[in-house]
């Protein structure tokens, strides 16, 4: 191992995008395909009363019509909606798609179109009429702050260390508010699915997921299907950011009448209903109070954080988990809650909890700093820890000093002036910010299958996804370290719900998960080749141990002997040398708190009399193990960066909670950064191994690239102006002088 | 989507016959038109495509020059004749939307483009403008994007445009024809403001076409300025928008143009600090007096409450970076 940084490979399927060849599912055509429209609630809240399909069913091309009245029943939900779901991702614990006529949230659909053309089933979708009866509803969080629940099950739990009231009696003290509204993934790629049956038992879909073996799942579940009888593919994801870590209801729903009608039926989804029925980033309101001596040393944190869920299911996530462990402090309590709100529920999204929770801590630090008249990182690094707080267990590695310092050094951290609005260039002040993000580092279960061929290719395959960083890419890397195979002779397959399994692509695991079962599935082949060679290679081999063989460019050598492994393979009459490997992690990890860690330093300019701001510099540090793909790796943080500037800058949707409908639900009124936003970004690696989590040395590296991002840009457009603002989006109009 | 008919034509006589039927309507770029169809909040029956028309040249006049309706947006932000005479304009239309939206909108569809208000664009929502006495929901609704001048107890609406800014800035005129005879009108007298019927952005008839703009030669080239200030870099509308212009001898300010974007119904022509500035010199002070003239009448409706700050925060601005000052 090492040799990743030195030989760093182009993203093996960048030719298939940039051409056009890669297939998003919605690309596929099947024979006899048939287009589903969904027809969604007009109100927030109440029933329907009636439902008018006539003329939609009448309308040319309409193959079905489903709504609530003749919706096939699935075997695997309980018809009782009111009981959970034995699963909550088979669609909501108290929500069934067209189960009922309850409407639970704006945008809830009530109808589904099926007809022989796109055009068609949109058309007729809108010549859908229901009436309703109307009820109350509560889509603000902001007036429901009094109903906060707390979240079932262990993670939920209230968190105490030593005193929660320490901070009240410090000789420092802070407390503050901070909210973040609404965003929504909105991914370039619309969600959907295509759904074909062979004969009631068997079907094969074609979907948008990041994880193939759970939307499996999702479908052997809801119809009670054998796993054999279930085919997912997944093999390019326009982006997910993590709208499609689940099935939506709506999914079940395409399967069910693509049965119903005996025909494949293809769902797009409109960027309108990607607001409502694919999860968002939940509304929060978070409070800080934090407690330091003077020299700046934390005595008390407590970390408040009001989030909003759907009324009829729970989301829960880790927007105060920071807090717990960052930071050296005594005294240090948590509290999470949720607000059931009627609105569709929430999902992971773009760092998610820890996202939301780091734009809280971060920013109350720098403020904390400001208080002390400290160094935003001499503050940090006062209440540096070495070892988890929370767990009381070493970290299995942390470089987080490095990475202050190299960041530091890059951006000219300490030639900047830190007086709030001392800098300026022209009429623009120019302001520097700092902020930290973490985010669990782990390894999970996952299989590999490698193939050695006698053309002298290496197939790798694994039910793993990719939705946009580059997985294939990290893996070709991985089994070209092992295995010594040339790159171009390396493919790795994914996004097939028939090979072996692996989990979703999400919370940062897949390099670490999966690249080990592709480093233990080479390992395995190395084995079989040495085997092989010590068994039937003959008297050149006699007397050679494992240890003697060397593997390059696709040869294998023992002292002065070097074979091409497809030479062998044809020698030995073996079309093919296969293994197919299982990895999990070991008993180890128990003993130590594994994370990824990155710092981020942002320079702004912001024009006082128009309040534009303008970031002009990035600077981001990851420590997130050994790096396996140098390119893919630093786009995935400039990615990262560019969520995070998307966050702290513009990203909001807006409901009108009179009518509990959203009212910028398109890409013209929901901002998302462009080029021009988007400054030079310098990705810096402190690429270290860490020795503990896998056999590469890799922690994860999606998330933290915009954990904690949104601080920086605030605490730099504090350090220009003088203003702090502690409500996201940071738009001209809060900052207008 | 409803299914439609589609007519391509060539002539205007043709265009003119082929959009009497009361379902019919004009398609140019489509940029506009098209996204109102897809949210249903239009339904015509037959799309008349004009992009054939004879309308898409940029002409050198007697007395300035003659954009033709077709022209798409990116050629007039290029056109020799536009940057050398009128960079104000090109400006503007540069700071609209995106390369790939410039390329298919023309100068006709950008006048006739609708609001962007998000009610409008919600057909499960009132509003005045796409079903007349409906309500308005952006009052005591979401109103950050809405206007603050010439409102009505009807409509708040703004017009998104920035050419329209540009042009209503520069003295342009309108060419609109019935297939029978032209007319021609100031393009501030163009747009209209809602008052009591917002379902009517302008004065353009059933039955007619806008075919150029002409806007007359000034000495305004030197000293003219775009400004757009917009919650990202690029391809967003405006919060605020302003065209500034001046004509700056010996000192002083001969003549000045002024109007804005993001704030009404229609490009808002400032005539009133126009007049203040002339035979002034250009001071901040001046500018300052200019800005806050202009403001005479604002009123918002709650979250928009900020543009009575960025407004003239915005012309005192631009009338700087008219005057010389170098933007950054
Ligand atoms: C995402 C997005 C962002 C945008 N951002 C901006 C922005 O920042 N600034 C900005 O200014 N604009 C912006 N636009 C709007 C864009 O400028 C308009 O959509 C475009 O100018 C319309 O021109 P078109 O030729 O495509 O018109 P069409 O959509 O074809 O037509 C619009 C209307 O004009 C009528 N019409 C067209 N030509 C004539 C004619 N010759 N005579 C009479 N009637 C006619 C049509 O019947 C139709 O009613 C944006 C648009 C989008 C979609
Ligand atoms: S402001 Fe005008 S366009 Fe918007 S809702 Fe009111 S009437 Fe409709």
């Amino acid at each position: 191992m090492g040799q990743f940084f030195e030989d760093p490979l182009d993203r093996v399927d960048g030719r298939l995008k940039v051409t056009g060849a890669a297939r998003y599912f919605a690309e596929y055509d099947l024979p006899d395909m048939t287009f589903a429209v969904m027809a969604t609630s007009a109100i927030t809240r109440g029933k329907i009363l009636t439902i008018d399909t006539k003329s939609a069913e009448r309308a040319p091309g309409v193959l079905d019509v489903l709504t609530y009245l003749n919706m096939p029943s699935i075997p695997g939900w309980q018809s009782d909606p009111s009981k959970p779901a034995p699963q909550a991702a088979l669609g909501g614990e108290r929500y069934r798609v067209l189960g009922s006529d309850q409407i639970l949230f704006n945008g809830q659909p009530i109808a589904l179109v099926v007809a022989d053309s796109l055009e068609r089933a949109q058309y007729a979708a809108s010549l859908i009429k229901a009436t309703y009866q109307k009820a109350s509803f509560e889509t603000d969080l902001e007036k429901n702050k009094d109903k906060g629940q707390t979240v079932r099950g262990p993670r939920g739990a209230d968190y105490n260390r030593g005193d929660a009231n320490a901070y009240k009696t410090a000789a420092v003290q802070l407390e503050q508010e901070y909210t973040i509204p609404i965003e929504t993934h909105n991914p370039m790629e619309l969600h959907g699915i295509i759904a074909s049956w062979k004969g009631n038992d068997s079907i094969t879909v074609y979907a948008k997921t990041q994880g193939v073996k759970s939307t499996q799942q999702s479908l052997m579940n809801a119809f009670k299907l054998d796993q054999k009888n279930v085919q997912v593919f997944s093999e390019f994801v326009g982006g997910g950011f993590g709208m499609a870590l689940r099935t939506w209801p709506q999914e079940i729903l395409v399967a069910a009448a693509a049965k119903k009608i005996g025909r494949p039926v293809k769902l797009v989804m409109s960027r309108d209903q990607m607001f409502t029925m694919v999860g968002y980033r939940p509304f929060s309101i978070q409070q800080i109070k934090l407690g330091s001596t003077k020299e700046g040393q934390l005595t008390g944190l407590v970390h408040e954080a009001l989030s909003q869920t759907s009324s009829y299911e729970d989301f829960a996530e880790g927007t105060v988990n920071m807090s717990k462990f960052m930071y050296a402090c005594d005294n240090v309590a948590t509290k999470y809650r949720i607000v059931p709100l009627d609105i569709g529920v929430p999902i992971w999204m773009r760092g998610p909890g820890e996202a939301t929770g780091a734009f809280a801590l971060e920013t109350a630090m720098d403020e904390m700093a400001y208080k002390l008249n400290m160094d935003p990182i001499a503050l940090r690094l006062k209440n540096y820890t070495e070892t988890d707080p929370e767990r009381n267990r070493p970290y299995s590695s942390k470089y987080v000093k490095e990475a202050y310092q190299l960041g530091a050094e890059k951006i000219g951290w300490f030639k900047r002036n830190p007086a709030p609005r001392s800098m300026k260039d022209g009429e623009w002040l120019v302001g520097y910010g700092m902020s930290s993000g973490v985010f669990n580092a782990s390894r999970g279960e996952a299989n590999c299958r490698a193939v050695v061929k006698d053309d002298g290719t290496l197939l790798l395959q694994s039910a793993a996804s990719d939705i946009g960083p580059g997985t294939g890419t990290a893996m070709v890397q991985i089994a070209h370290e092992v295995l010594g195979y040339p790159v171009d002779k390396i493919s790795f397959e994914l996004g097939n719900s028939t090979f072996p399994p692996a989990p979703s692509q999400g919370g940062s695991t897949t390099t670490s998960t999966v690249g080990s079962a592709v480093h233990i599935a080479c390992s395995s082949l190395k084995n079989k080749i040495v085997n092989l060679l010590l068994e039937k290679g003959g008297s050149d081999y006699a007397g050679k141990t494992a240890a003697d063989f060397t593997f390059s460019d696709g040869n294998v050598r023992a002292g002065n002997v070097s074979v091409s492994i497809a030479s062998l393979l044809k020698q030995q009459n073996l079309p093919a040398l296969e293994v197919t490997e299982n990895s999990k992690a070991g008993p180890d990890q128990q003993k130590y708190s594994m994370y990824s860690f990155s710092i981020h330093f942002a320079e702004v300019r912001v024009h006082p009399k128009t309040g534009v701001v303008r970031v002009k510099r990035v600077v981001t540090v990851a420590d997130s193990g050994k790096i396996i793909s140098p390119k893919t790796a630093a786009s995935q943080m400039i990615g990262g960066v560019t969520g995070g500037i998307g966050m702290a800058l513009m990203e909001e949707s807006v409901i009108d909670h009179r009518y509990g409908r959203f009212i910028n639900n398109n890409f013209a009124d929901y901002h998302v950064p462009v080029s021009a936003d988007i400054p030079h970004i310098d990705t810096i690696f402190i690429d270290k191994p860490d020795p503990v989590i896998n056999p590469m040395g890799a922690k994860g590296m999606g998330e933290i690239a915009l954990i904690g991002f949104a601080a920086a840009v605030g605490n730099a457009v504090y350090h220009a102006t003088g203003k702090r603002i502690r409500e996201l989006p940071i738009t001209p109009d809060k900052l207008i002088e | 989507m409803n299914p439609f008919d589609y007519k391509r034509v060539t002539t205007l006589k043709d265009a003119i016959s082929a959009v009497k039927p009361a379902a019919s309507v004009f398609l140019a770029g489509g940029t506009n038109l098209i996204d109102l169809m897809k949210r249903g909040v239009t339904a015509p029956e037959t799309l008349v495509d004009i992009n054939n028309l004879p309308y898409n040249k940029i002409e050198k006049t007697a007395t300035g020059i003659r954009i033709g309706a077709m022209v798409h947006n990116s050629d007039a932000s290029e056109h020799p004749l536009v940057t050398e005479n009128f960079p104000l304009l090109s400006l503007a239309l540069k700071s609209g939307a995106s390369p790939q939206l410039r390329n298919m909108a023309t100068t006709g569809g950008n006048m006739n483009q609708r609001t962007r208000c998000g009610y409008f664009y919600d057909t499960t929502m009132p509003c005045n403008k796409r079903s007349p006495g409906s309500g308005c929901s952006a009052i005591g609704g979401y109103t950050r994007m809405h206007a603050i001048f010439g409102t009505s107890e009807q409509c708040i609406a703004v017009h998104p445009s920035d050419m329209c800014v540009g042009l209503a800035a520069l003295d342009a005129t309108v060419t609109i024809s019935n297939g029978k005879s032209e007319k021609k009108i100031l393009f501030t007298d163009y747009h209209r403001l809602p008052g009591t019927d917002p379902s009517k952005d302008n004065i353009l008839q059933k039955g007619e076409l806008i075919t150029a703009v002409d806007i007359p030669f000034n000495k305004l080239a030197k000293n003219a300025y775009y400004l757009k200030i917009r919650d990202r870099a690029s391809y967003a509308f405006a919060l605020v928008s302003v065209a500034a212009a001046l004509d700056i001898q010996n000192g002083l300010i001969q003549s000045a143009r002024l109007a804005m974007g993001g704030v009404a119904h229609k490009p808002w022509r400032l005539f009133e600090a126009e007049n203040m500035l002339q035979g002034k010199r250009p001071t901040n002070d001046n500018f300052l007096s200019a800005a806050n003239l202009a403001m005479t009448g604002a009123k918002s409706f709650g979250a928009n409450q900020f543009k009575l700050k960025l407004a003239p925060n915005a012309i005192l601005e631009a009338l700087h970076l008219a005057a010389g000052k170098s933007a950054s």
